[in-house]
């Protein structure tokens, strides 16, 4: 889960990372009263998901709260990669001396956090580590052993900073951050720019913060972060369903079992000249509810055209799988065509018994090739 | 049916002695009992609290030390929920189990990380979180593999995926193929043993002559084995990675099935394997298809 920036920033001040004092805002005249709050010259900061907001427009300087609505006013609405503003931070703004650049992240490959800092803030980490790497200090923490100060004095004297006053403040938060990172359950802790300001203050004028889908149970305080409005809406129904769903952007359907099988399944639709509405893993089972469930999530993106169900029976055999789908197709009215692949355990009684049922818009193929082509070739005829 | 032939397999065996960690659940017992069905050594359950109870005739304790001490159990599968699952994986371990198979789905990452840390520092085989086990066909299955649609043969099958490998399994039945051993490497983000370390353990099997890699997109381990294959492997490889059409940032059904930035992608993952000559299948069919095509090759 991708925190927004405001949302990051109140992780930090938890931890004590120093932040700027903002307030949040989602209309003009909200960000006209933040500013007077604030007082004197004010940064008015959209909050979507997505990098490229200052090149966008998305972040202005305002001098006072007149500014402040005005520059609210055209920055909300605005549409950044995709991501409509619906939300401002309007936050002190900060003079600047030195831009640098803190993270800590979780390296997969390495299977351990990943600590990164450079003197060379306020661009994109990826063009600093290809263009300059010698400016970027790397260190890998064990997670057994967790945080201990020397990673932190490597840090800083690896990337070159050599104020001692910025020494003792980095050194602190270098420390905060990993406590932030693993205390959060934090795949992601970018501090960007982690500014400098003429009187030698540093503090973090961005963040970027993503959570571990699998921890937020212990984590109701992070959990209530998740901006429900801003998500897809189909997402967030198959979220109140169970139902893992992604929408993609064309008009074959897709229900696959298993996660693996289904993102196969995606490819599949390609290579038969295909483009996948979605896509949407039933999980290990077939009951019923389970397909209701899913095609209740397919069936509301109007763009889809078909629907390609893709069953391969393991455990749950395909003649419950069969049962299944015809007991949700009793229960909903889909006129849509619907070709269903059916194989492993049991395929051939499954097969059968939607083939006793045969009801008209239902068309059974033996494999996932077949079926894929099916699914194609009704979507383009509908 | 499994106990005849050879006794070589790779991760379990006939010399399994199991103990399923949460043998009492539903998913526990169902799968316990199958495993033990398919001819598995199910010596064992541990359910705190139910010890001195038993399982269709399998001693249920309180501790995976009991199970150790009194049954001899050497390998454990975990069923138990996610927020208990890394507690359960450091009482195998601390038992003197060798073998971990997690079959939970949904572990934290952080967990997972301290866990990897400190199983690989004690030589410990671990296999998952979310994952579906292992199963030697005519040997031993622990796990939840349905085992009635592999037959056995020569092939090593490893993959990160469930119904995907199910699938790819039986389409190599269909042709006449058998496996060797199929893993279930599981679809986190950190897992127990990766690509390579599983590649390894193929090449060094007498009943393994072909290696079939199965990848998703996310992370770069399908790249770390394509480097590997290409310095250590001399048996034949072929892959399939899955996900070419998933968009950057969306988590796949799987938690570590996700395109990070420009990282993570199948195409890329299909570059790094077929730069050191390994052929990647467009589908499920033509992968087994390609392996059946190297079969007839070499008779």
């Amino acid at each position: 889960m991708d925190l927004y920036e405001y949302q990051g920033k109140e992780l930090f001040g938890r931890f004590g990372i120093p932040v700027s004092d903002g307030r949040l805002a989602t209309t003009a005249a909200e960000a006209r009263a933040a500013a007077e709050a604030l007082g004197g010259p004010v940064v008015v900061k959209a909050q979507v998901l997505t990098g490229g907001r200052g090149k966008a427009g998305g972040v202005k300087l305002a001098d006072g709260p007149d500014d402040a609505e005005e520059k609210a006013g055209g920055i909300l609405g605005l549409d950044i990669r995709g991501h409509v503003v619906r939300k401002l931070w309007v936050e002190r703004a900060s003079d600047i001396a030195k831009e640098y650049y803190l993270s800590v992240t979780f390296d997969r490959g390495a299977k351990q956090p990943l600590f990164m800092l450079t003197r060379e803030g306020g661009v994109e980490i990826e063009q600093v580590a290809e263009e300059n790497p010698e400016a970027l200090a790397r260190l890998h923490v064990d997670p057994l052993e967790g945080f201990q100060p020397y990673q932190a004095r490597r840090l800083i004297y690896g990337a070159g900073i050599d104020d001692p006053s910025e020494q003792k403040q980095i050194l602190a938060i270098i420390g905060k951050l990993y406590r932030c990172f693993v205390e959060s359950d934090a795949m992601l802790c970018e501090i960007n720019p982690l500014i400098v300001t003429p009187d030698g203050e540093v503090k973090a004028l961005d963040s970027k913060c993503t959570v571990d889908d699998s921890a937020l149970f212990r984590h109701a305080d992070i959990a209530k972060m998740r901006d429900v409005e801003a998500a897809d809406p189909l997402e967030t129904f198959a979220r109140e369903k169970g139902v893992t769903y992604v929408k993609l952007d064309g008009e074959v359907g897709i229900l696959g079992n298993g996660a693996g099988l289904s993102m196969s399944t995606v490819d599949v639709v390609v290579v038969a000249g295909g483009r996948p509405a979605n896509f949407c893993d039933l999980g290990g089972g077939g009951d019923a509810q389970g397909v209701v469930d899913a095609l209740e999530v397919i069936t509301r993106d109007d763009q889809v055209r078909s629907i390609f169900f893709n069953i391969f029976g393991g455990i749950t055999r395909c003649d419950e799988v069969a049962r299944g789908i015809l007991t949700a197709l009793d229960q909903m009215q889909i006129t849509m065509p619907i070709v269903v692949r059916l194989d492993g355990t049991n395929a051939d009684e499954g097969r059968k018994i939607l083939a006793d049922a045969a009801p008209a818009n239902l068309h059974v193929e033996p494999t996932m090739l077949d079926a894929a082509q099916r699914a194609v070739e009704l979507a383009q005829a509908a | 049916m499994p106990r005849e032939g050879p006794l070589m397999a790779i991760v379990i065996d006939r010399d399994t002695r199991l103990v399923v960690q949460g043998l009492t659940g539903s998913e526990g017992r169902f799968h316990g009992l199958r495993n033990r069905n398919y001819g598995t050594n199910v010596v064992a359950g541990v359910t705190p609290g139910k010890g001195g109870q038993d399982v269709e005739g399998i001693p249920v304790f309180n501790t995976v030390a009991e199970a150790v001490d009194e049954q001899g159990a050497n390998t454990s599968l975990i069923f138990v929920p996610a927020r208990f699952a890394t507690d359960a994986i450091y009482e195998a371990v601390d038992a003197g189990v060798t073998t971990v198979i997690c079959i939970t789905e949904h572990v934290p990452a952080h967990e997972m990380l301290r866990v990897y840390t400190y199983i690989r520092a004690k030589g410990v085989t671990m296999i998952g979180p979310n994952c579906p086990g292992a199963l030697s066909p005519g040997k031993a299955n622990v796990g939840i593999i349905p085992a009635e649609i592999f037959s056995e043969g020569t092939i090593g099958l490893v993959s990160r995926s469930g119904t995907l490998t199910y699938q790819i399994g039986h389409e190599l039945t269909q042709l006449g193929l058998g496996n060797s051993t199929i893993v279930g490497i599981g679809g986190d983000p950190v897992v127990g043993s990766s690509f390579i370390d599983i590649v390894e353990r193929f090449e060094a099997d007498p009943e393994t002559e072909l290696i079939v890699l199965v990848g998703e997109i996310g992370g770069d381990e399908e790249e770390k084995a394509a480097r590997y294959v290409a310095e250590h492997v001399t048996k034949p490889v072929l892959a399939y990675i899955a996900g070419f059409s998933a968009p950057p940032g969306k988590t796949m059904g799987h938690a570590g099935a996700i395109i990070s930035g420009s990282s993570g992608t199948a195409a890329a993952k299909k570059d790094a394997l077929e730069a050191v000559g390994i052929e990647v299948g467009t589908t499920p069919t033509e992968v087994a298809q390609l392996v059946a095509d190297r079969f007839g090759a070499r008779t």
